[in-house]
């Protein structure tokens, strides 16, 4: 039969106000192949899918299944006509088991018989090779087996396209393996899927065909071995792009910060650090990689004074001065003697800007302390704005715009450009670029990067592996609290420090 | 001279009754993620309607009124109330996406205001205290389980001897339970309380299901009001019989840990604690001291409750958020 495409976008636009999240978008997929969906941040490809799940109705266009034109108005029509997506944000009911997860919103016996829902999970999960208990509750869960939840529960639903929105963002690189092993399962199967991914060498790997968004157009379809990651960056960024971390030999380093035995519990006693030390040099960029939740969060916390220290010391030795005891000092202390925290939550506004607040406001939350008389200086901090404004390029009307307003993306820059302004000796950094585009990471890794020449102590905490390796000297390893090891990135590999990352291979690694 | 603890039972449990009402709706209300924080102008206006209706039909029928159709009409009445209390809740925080607390607070106050004017109302027309003819009143307040039941020593007393409202209290919440446990629909409306968006992205209608819970948890907690009315207050509408309860009922909801069977024994004691200072006066307290025990040990209840951890014992995860799928 001609044109029977498994899904096809016929000239799909979709609009929030005034800015076009999609613009006239003609894309489409066949059965058993698994295209790749690759974009900088706000191109628009979750938007695109989101349209396919039924979250979002396109403002105009018309989406094909099997040939046929279909109306998605809600989720509901979306697995009617086979569709399921797993979201970048897992959409689990935390107190609930997987199983019960899984049949939410399916049509059938008004009573619950679980037993059977769970055998059904098994079977699924046999056929894939997934391994899942399904009456274990999510909030007992990791971040692999929450996705799992996921999958079987579009697979449940009998879905033969399945979007996935960047679902390798939280995997460690077995996991991800694993992963794609199950989608080559499912791809045999003759099911349709879409990986949504900003991680190029992922896409090589695993997708047969990569479709390219700019700006919210369709730029590109092309064969994933007829191309290459080079041309793929140009295509998405719309010129060439240098992807290369500078990295310098760190010379010249001495010891800026040592921590040692340090133990923080949390207030229900469970230890979320446990014997943590180790040593930041000046002039060097150590890295802290490990499955999120393992205790980044709460380090870099614990340096900066945010959260209560059991036990344990850090030493900071500023240039020229004598070396102090940091813990025991109150944030604002630290922050004076020169240990800066750009921190980027998951929730960017929640911890360090507010967001009702234009960039100069923001700025001035660093420095309200160091105006004198009653009233505030607005002028350092509109110029510091201005200087923010100009260097990351924040695509912002105004700089007194409020950030709440801004995209994700750009609302970081501002995070991260105030931090780096105040010319700390020890920078911490925690998912500086999560969420932003290919570009402004690399922006941003060369500013760290140029504190490091300046002598500064950089602890970057990252997700990105391979950026681990190429922009750090020493990568900490985390699990479960505890150090796992310390490696030089420039002899280890990804696999080594996925190792390190779940417990078992990290005892194995260090004898 | 003996403390005596079966009447003490029997009196928590006849105070408790209105609480149990409201309680069970509002968990029912809080489970679908709204935070309905009027259940005390409902309760007003359950109370104030219910008589309304049963007076009403005191005085068209006259002396054939029939106790059970009385019965009926004060629970339609009332019930009917709340659901348009209800109503307004839903409509102003699900679909115009008002702030819920202060939704709620206005509700208490409309509510408040509602029930009190239809009071007074009554009260003015008849020129005195309004009240429904004594035979009525038996039927409001008598019990429902022959006297040979109510005469097996200590548990006839304790189990049998109690008016219509308490069991069906009862009966309400045992529902509730089991099909907020057991049933396909109880799963999806907890799910749209712990997160709207992932019941949403399975299909669910969210805004449906928080009106259809919000409506009936108001319903029943209004019933509370016309059962405390007419029971406990003798039929008799009281400026300030009310006052409290309402309230009393919010925190009951956290003390049951959102759990429809703990609301049993969770509006018992406080029904008890409510009239203690009646049953068991106590020298050395002054009784307007007493009288507050109820409310200190609501406060303390509060302290104790949020101090626990257990995943399960958290309230629902959206409660009191307001859901907007094509928010960014």
């Amino acid at each position: 039969m001609e044109n029977t495409h498994a899904v096809e976008f016929r000239g799909i636009s979709k609009y929030f106000g005034d800015v076009a999240a999609n613009d006239d978008v003609d894309l489409y997929l066949d059965k058993g192949v698994i295209m790749s969906l690759l974009g900088e941040n706000g191109s628009g490809k979750t938007t695109l899918m989101n349209m396919l799940a039924g979250i979002y109705f396109p403002d105009s266009g018309e989406i094909l299944i099997d040939g046929k034109p279909v109306m998605i108005r809600s989720p509901k029509d979306a697995f009617e006509n086979r569709i399921g997506m797993i979201h970048q944000h897992f959409m689990l009911v935390d107190v609930f088991t997987a199983a019960e997860n899984i049949i939410l919103g399916i049509d059938g016996a008004e009573k619950l018989d679980l037993k059977v829902i769970a055998d059904k999970v098994r079977e699924i999960s046999e056929k894939y090779g997934f391994e899942i208990d399904p009456n274990k509750k999510i909030y007992d869960m990791s971040v692999s087996e929450k996705q799992t939840v996921e999958i079987i529960k579009v697979l449940y639903r009998g879905a033969d396209i399945l979007i996935l929105d960047e679902p390798t963002a939280v995997l460690t690189p077995q996991e991800t393996e694993k992963l794609f092993n199950v989608m080559r399962a499912m791809k045999a199967d003759g099911k349709s899927i879409i990986i949504i991914t900003h991680k190029l060498n992922e896409v090589m790997e695993i997708s047969d065909v990569v479709a390219v968004l700019r700006k919210g157009k369709h730029i590109a379809t092309v064969r994933t071995n007829e191309t290459s990651e080079a041309e793929l960056t140009e295509m998405m960024v719309g010129k060439k792009v240098e992807l290369n971390i500078y990295r310098a030999e760190p010379v010249d380093i001495k010891p800026r910060l040592t921590v040692a035995g340090l133990t923080c519990k949390d207030g229900n006693g469970v230890a979320r650090l446990d014997d943590v030390g180790f040593i930041a040099y000046g002039g060097e960029i150590l890295g802290i990689a490990g499955i999120a939740g393992s205790g980044q969060k709460e380090l870099l916390e614990a340096v900066a004074g945010l959260r209560r220290i059991d036990s344990g010391s850090i030493i900071y030795s500023p240039e020229g001065k004598h070396p102090e005891e940091l813990v025991g000092k109150s944030p604002m202390e630290i922050k004076d003697a020169g240990v800066a925290l750009a921190f980027v939550p998951e929730d960017r506004l929640g911890m360090g800007l507010v967001g009702g607040m234009g960039m100069t406001g923001n700025m001035m939350l660093r420095s309200w302390n160091k105006s004198k008389g009653f009233f505030i200086d607005k002028k350092a901090p509109r110029e510091l704005a201005e200087q923010v404004y100009d260097f990351l390029e924040v695509a912002t009307p105004d700089i007194e715009y409020p950030v709440r307003k801004l995209s994700g993306g750009n609302v970081q820059k501002v995070l991260v450009g105030r931090e780096i302004a105040t010319s700390p000796s020890v920078l911490m950094s925690a998912y500086a670029v999560r969420g932003l585009d290919i570009n402004t990471s690399y922006v941003i890794y060369n500013l760290m990067a140029d504190q490091k020449k300046k002598g500064t102590a950089v602890i970057f905490v990252g997700e990105d592996l391979d950026v681990l390796i190429d922009l750090c000297d020493r990568i900490l390893v985390l699990c479960g609290g505890k150090v796992s090891g310390i490696v030089d990135a420039r002899t280890t590999t990804k696999e080594e420090i996925g190792l390190l990352m779940t417990s078992v291979g990290g005892e194995e690694n260090r004898r | 001279m003996s403390f005596n603890y079966i009447g003490l039972i029997k009196a928590a449990v006849l105070n408790g009754t209105p609480l149990l009402f409201g309680t069970s709706g509002e968990i029912l209300t809080e489970k679908s993620g709204n935070l309905n924080l009027g259940v005390e102008g409902l309760m007003f206006m359950g109370g104030a309607f219910g008589l309304c209706g049963a007076f009403v039909y005191d005085n068209i029928a006259g002396d054939s009124a029939v106790g059970f159709i009385a019965v009926a009409i004060a629970f339609i009445c009332a019930f009917l109330a709340g659901v348009l209390g209800s109503l307004i809740f839903s409509f102003l925080t699900v679909t115009l996406r008002a702030n819920q607390n202060v939704t709620g607070l206005a509700l208490t106050i409309f509510g408040t205001g509602v029930g009190q004017f239809v009071g007074e109302l009554m009260r003015l027309k008849v020129g005195g205290n309004v009240s429904v003819s004594n035979s009525l009143k038996s039927a409001f307040s008598g019990a429902v389980f022959p006297k040979a039941m109510q005469k097996i020593p200590v548990l006839g007393e304790i189990l049998f001897s109690y008016n219509f409202f308490v069991y069906i209290g009862v009966v309400i919440v045992v529902l509730m339970w089991w099909f907020m446990n057991h049933t396909r629909k109880g799963l999806y409306l907890r799910a749209v309380g712990e997160s709207p968006s992932t019941a949403d992205a399975a299909g669910i209608n969210v805004t449906r299901c928080r009106y259809i819970a919000t409506c009936l948890g108001g319903g029943i907690s209004a019933l509370g009001g016309m059962v405390h009315t007419m029971t406990i207050a003798g039929c008799v509408w009281n400026h300030n019989a009310l006052a409290g309860e309402g309230w009393v009922a919010v925190a009951l909801v956290i003390f049951c840990l959102w759990r429809p069977l703990n609301a049993i024994w969770g509006s018992i004691l406080f029904g008890g604690l409510l009239i203690l200072y009646l049953r068991l006066p106590l020298a050395f307290l002054p009784t307007q001291i007493y009288k507050i025990v109820p409310y200190i040990a609501t406060a303390v209840v509060l302290v104790i409750v949020s101090m626990r951890r257990r995943r399960e014992d958290q309230p629902p995860e959206s409660l009191g958020l307001n859901y907007f799928r094509e928010e960014r």
